[in-house]
């Protein structure tokens, strides 16, 4: 369960990315937090990964107050979360399969087991023949879906995903909505930042409206 | 394997991939941190040394003993027991008639010797301990001063001070040395680790977002910088072992005109240990600073 309450993100020079925003997400659910180009998408997203720290509120992800964790914990909150950016940060100097290893690397699984993992997550997302390209080699789509394996990797209970549609064709977004369907049929909550909420389908779907930093009625 | 042991050895495989990745660069900081070391090394070589030399010549042992010229037979039989009490089997003593004898083959000598109404030289004690130590030396004197019918104790220990004023001279020009180049390895890996940062800053960002402790990310450049002072201490072994191998036949030959077997004795094995482990903790030592800054700045 992720809980937001008057959440405030302000940044350096006084400008404020969210604005008392106060939500809930409930476990196992599937979120789009919409608006428009500016509105605090991404703030609250990073916000929910604790990327960001909010200036004022709370904000409780998987039972965890990020207002009040240490420094030294984020790592370890992290892990816990499946995080895909709008520009995947993926890393171009090695291979699919060395791309998806990176997260298991970090807690240490034994290389056969980080391997075998990693090769499922690449199965799952329809990349396992690939898994020797380098992401320079792949589509845009197969970018994504490397980026959603390597999020997906680690098991999260939480999947973040930022503009995952934005520079796709419709053929390789189905891909990949698919695939966020998928999981959150699994029991993972997929929460989504998108410009366009509508192309998003399924039902059940919770939908936060930001316009301006704040949540729109 | 645990976790920890596995992280670690993923680490130390990814620093020497790193460093094996640009073979050129890693060779000339090698070189660059193996000449740093190799001047300061060679100098406490050289050192060490200069000082057994000097440990093992005969003439920094000597005091002499002068009696007063008219001393009685009974003072010198007084002087020699004690002497030999305090210091047997390592004294000689010189009668002034075989001194003056020793004059007169004196080249030039002779003559003047001749025209002296009588023997103006003393009895003497030659005393050599096998304890050579200045201050040992210094007490002997102090010691043999008053005796009765002792005129003059010499210390031939001025050369000695001179000496050991020259090695201690010397050893702190090389521990200046030392420190000046210690900082020079420190900047040198300082800036090869920084570039690695910054070769790696994607990576860093990546592993961040994804749940990479900071340990998890200075692990890898902490072991390229102690791998790299520690291969740059071997190669300042190698460069010390090759330097005295090449300087030794000329320094025998120049020992064995003035009588000597002198020749320079190669560092040890614990100084070499010693030698590799400072590059190793200098290596890591720049590689912390280098990656706590860049990391500061990166976040």
């Amino acid at each position: 369960m992720i809980v937001g309450s008057h959440l405030v993100k302000r940044y350096f020079g006084g400008f404020e990315a969210i604005r008392d925003v106060s939500f809930e997400i409930e476990a196992g659910k599937m979120a789009l937090i919409g608006g428009h180009s500016g509105a605090g998408k991404t703030t609250l997203l990073k916000l929910m990964g604790a990327i960001e720290r909010p200036t004022s509120g709370s904000l409780v992800v998987g039972g965890q107050n990020l207002m009040a964790i240490r420094n030294s914990a984020l790592p370890f909150l992290r892990r816990n979360l499946g995080l895909v950016f709008q520009d995947q940060k993926l890393l171009f100097d090695r291979p699919a399969l060395e791309n998806v290893l990176l997260p298991l690397e970090i807690i240490g699984l034994s290389p056969r087991e980080a391997q075998r993992r990693a090769r499922a997550a690449l199965d799952k997302v329809g990349l396992l023949a690939r898994e020797k390209a380098y992401p320079i080699a792949l589509s845009g789509g197969e970018q994504q879906r490397l980026a959603i394996a390597r999020a997906v990797v680690n098991r999260p209970s939480v999947l973040l995903v930022d503009e995952p549609t934005a520079n796709l064709d419709e053929g390789s977004a189905k891909q990949v909505l698919d695939l966020f369907a998928a999981f959150n049929q699994v029991g993972v909550t997929v929460i989504i930042a998108t410009h366009a909420p509508r192309e998003i389908p399924g039902h059940d779907l919770q939908l936060l409206t930001l316009d301006h930093g704040q949540l729109a009625p | 394997m645990n976790a920890w042991f596995r992280q670690h050895y993923a680490a130390f495989s990814r620093a020497i991939r790193r460093l094996a990745a640009a073979p050129l660069n890693t060779l000339l900081s090698l070189l660059v941190i193996g000449i740093a070391m190799t001047l300061p090394a060679a100098g406490y070589v050289f050192l060490d040394n200069i000082r057994a030399l000097g440990a093992n010549h005969t003439v920094i042992q000597q005091v002499s003993l002068f009696m007063e010229t008219g001393a009685s037979g009974k003072a010198v039989a007084a002087v020699r027991q004690r002497v030999d009490e305090r210091l047997p089997g390592q004294w000689r003593f010189v009668p002034r008639d075989d001194a003056l004898r020793q004059l007169k083959n004196t080249e030039g000598m002779a003559e003047i010797i001749a025209a002296l109404p009588k023997n103006p030289l003393p009895d003497a004690f030659v005393l050599e301990p096998i304890d050579a130590d200045p201050e040992n030396l210094e007490s002997l004197r102090a010691e043999f001063a008053d005796f009765p019918g002792v005129a003059h104790v010499q210390l031939d220990s001025a050369w000695i001070k001179r000496f050991n004023s020259f090695l201690r001279l010397g050893m702190q020009a090389v521990n200046l040395l030392a420190l000046v180049f210690a900082v020079g390895l420190v900047a040198v890996t300082f800036n090869t680790i920084r570039l690695q940062v910054l070769g790696q800053a994607d990576e860093i960002e990546v592993a961040r977002l994804i749940g990479a402790t900071d340990a998890f990310i200075r692990r890898p450049f902490y072991y390229s910088g102690i791998l790299q002072g520690a291969l740059g201490g071997l190669a300042a072994v190698f460069l010390l072992l090759s330097g005295i191998a090449v300087l030794n036949p000329s320094v025998t030959q120049l020992a064995a005109l003035y009588g000597s077997d002198f020749a320079l004795h190669p560092p040890g094995f614990a100084y070499a240990a010693l030698l590799v482990a400072l590059g190793a903790f200098l290596g890591w030592l720049g590689a912390q600073l280098s990656v706590s800054l860049a990391l500061r700045h990166m976040k």
